[in-house]
């Protein structure tokens, strides 16, 4: 049924004729274009054109289109051109084509590339501010809804908070557990093979202890929950957002940030410590491991050197920490939730955006209550 | 549109059987789409028709029974011998379904530039061709779906779904949600279309409007299987009880012409 599609052009004095024959179809168009190649140097020479399409014996919206654009090549330089020949029930599809790519819109001129960068660089200037300001205003609105929720207790969504709890809190233990477990397990092995070397094996104790404790269980466990939570809050309330589900609360005179927004939070809040403790545990656990198989220290000697090592300001300076991590996670995961448009493409973006900020913030976080404490003496 | 040779049946159902669970939705349907014509699909909500458009065009995995596309029997959809072999279709869902992160003009450029080769000037160029022909400006190519009305995405899908030239398009409720002067501008495009191209169209539509203005027969479905196929006018003469109560029911006797 189908046929390879022809072209034959054939001057007879000033009038070119071009017979197409066979199937002008889409299925065609690789053949078709460079059939319509050929014959345009000798289009523009002829004064006039002369379409004869009793030949073709299938004919679509591409085909008629690179007919009509023949033709318009020849009429647009003030020449004639006719089209003959053509079956009943094509006429409708060439009258069609006809009327389409009358008028194109004038492209948009490029801009120059230095202003182009330039302005690349202003927006970006522009869109850290924005950023911090989406950061204070969720910020204050959380705050406002707390507030509120203080005044009364009767409108915390109590069974949403406890399942949030349950997915953000209870279901990540034993990956936080583990994760901790093989870091500090990897920190005292690394202790014991480069302590030994000038007989300090005894210290290693002191720096899982502390270093567990006041930084890496911590911010081990907010990184995780930054990728692992976070990113199921943004991904969440970013669907809500392109589904007009947060709409529909507004319009029933519901805040989303009280319905949706303060549970998660606060489970993140309340979580976060506990898993920070959980993890701490399972590092020192490993640690202890590894000096026991690795470093042949004995379990009674380790716990007593763990013992001597860390204080309690230690673990405080540690867990101090967590919720403060908890809220700048929670705060950017729904932030960044909420700012999500109507495309597949921008919930993904911003998914990435909430986790790597979220990130960022912890470790900064982090540094700021470095400073904090030395200075307070911690 | 296309020779002789082509079969006479565009779409051809026989005995077909599906069911989600135990749950029979489609029981043993037989259903015959003539080429080239408007064929209607009329049933009631959740009474299956969408459940039947998605087992053509093979998304619905069936139990039992044959479905024959433009002469080629169909399996699975991602099947890409299936879909060439049915002589390509185009699908209008009842979302639109626009890939939301192209642009309108490169949604329509999606299947141009997945099943042919050609050059970019010639695909810019159709892709207008088939955003005016669906009576969209071509300045509308730049927005992106999310910045589309509800109007607008339908005649977007409806070129994207003719990207191809397909010789059948499935239109699942193509005027819903759209207001009536939209939606008798849509059926007017789809019948023009129809017209131009020579296309089989297969719609599902609750539109009564539609029914009587655009479709070339209209068939009921009832209880898992065709009860009554024809022109309007055989099926307002029909017996069966839900299909009367359907068409001269309260809303529909509003809508009929003094006439019938």
């Amino acid at each position: 049924m189908a046929t390879t599609p022809q072209l034959t052009a054939t001057a007879s004095g000033d009038v070119l004729e071009l017979r197409p024959a066979g199937s002008w179809t889409a299925a065609n168009v690789t053949t078709l274009e460079a059939l319509s190649g050929t014959v345009a140097a000798q289009l523009d020479r002829s004064k006039a054109l002369r379409l004869d399409m009793a030949g073709v014996r299938e004919l679509d919206t591409l085909g008629a289109w690179l007919l009509e654009k023949m033709s318009r090549r020849a009429t647009s330089a003030g020449r004639r051109a006719e089209i003959v020949g053509v079956a009943d029930n094509y006429a409708g599809l060439i009258q069609e084509v006809h009327h389409v790519n009358r008028h194109n819109p004038a492209p948009v001129p490029a801009l120059n590339p230095v202003v182009a960068n330039l302005n690349e660089i202003g927006r970006a200037a522009v869109g850290a501010r924005e950023d911090v300001a989406a950061f204070l205003e969720m910020l204050g609105s959380l705050f406002l809804a707390l507030v509120g929720v203080l005044r009364r207790p009767r409108s915390l969504r109590l069974t949403s908070l406890v399942y949030q709890l349950y997915r953000v809190g209870w279901q990540a233990i034993p990956i936080m557990a583990l994760i901790t477990f093989l870091i500090g397990a990897i920190i005292a092995q690394q202790g014991f093979f480069h302590f030994r070397k000038f007989g300090a094996d005894s210290y290693v104790v002191d720096m899982v202890g502390i270093l567990v404790l006041r930084e890496l269980g911590v911010l081990i466990v907010a990184i995780m929950v930054a990728g692992r939570s976070g990113s199921a809050y943004t991904a969440e309330l970013g669907s809500m957002k392109m589904r007009e589900e947060i709409d529909a609360l507004s319009t029933m005179g519901l805040d989303p940030i009280e319905v949706l927004i303060l549970p998660r939070i606060i489970a993140l809040v309340v979580a976060l410590p506990i898993l920070s403790f959980i993890g701490s545990m399972a590092a020192l656990y490993g640690g202890g491991l590894v000096a026991q198989l690795y470093g042949g220290m004995g379990p009674a000697i380790y716990i007593a050197r763990l013992h001597d090592a860390v204080s309690v300001t230690s673990f405080e300076v540690g867990i101090i920490k967590a919720p403060f991590m908890a809220l700048a996670i929670g705060i950017v995961a729904c932030s960044e939730g909420l700012r999500v448009k109507g495309s597949a493409e921008s919930l993904g973006k911003q998914t990435t955006t909430s986790v790597v900020k979220s990130i960022f913030l912890v470790i900064v976080l982090d540094g700021l209550f470095a400073i904090f404490f030395a200075s307070i003496g911690m | 549109m296309m020779q002789q040779a082509a079969p006479e049946f565009a779409i051809r159902v026989k005995d077909l059987v599906v069911g989600f669970g135990r749950q029979v939705v489609i029981d043993h349907l037989s259903l015959d789409v003539r080429r080239g014509e408007i064929l209607g699909l009329v049933g009631a909500s959740g009474g299956g028709k969408t459940v039947l458009m998605r087992t053509i065009i093979g998304l619905i995995p069936r139990q039992s029974g044959e479905i024959e596309v433009m002469g080629a029997a169909i399996g699975r959809s991602e099947d890409r011998s299936t879909q060439r072999a049915a002589g390509r279709w185009g699908i209008l869902f009842q979302q639109g379904a626009l890939f939301s992160s192209l642009s309108v003009r490169q949604n329509i450029q999606f299947p141009l530039r997945e099943n042919l080769t050609l050059s970019q000037t010639l695909m810019d160029e159709i892709a207008v061709a088939k955003l005016e022909m669906v009576g969209l400006k071509p300045e509308d190519g730049d927005k992106f779906p999310s910045e589309l009305s509800g109007g607008m995405t339908k005649r977007v899908a409806l070129a994207r779904a003719l990207a191809l030239d397909p010789a059948i398009v499935f239109l699942d409720e193509p005027t819903s949600g759209l207001d009536p002067i939209a939606a008798g501008e849509f059926d007017a495009l789809i019948k023009t279309l129809q017209e131009t191209l020579g296309l089989t169209v297969f719609m599902v539509t609750h539109d009564l409007a539609s029914m009587y203005t655009e479709c070339d027969r209209v068939a009921a479905l009832a209880d898992g299987k065709i009860v009554a196929i024809g022109p309007m006018h055989e099926l307002l003469q029909s017996e069966h009880p839900w299909v009367r109560a359907y068409f001269h029911g309260k809303r529909s006797q509003m809508l009929q012409p003094k006439a019938s």
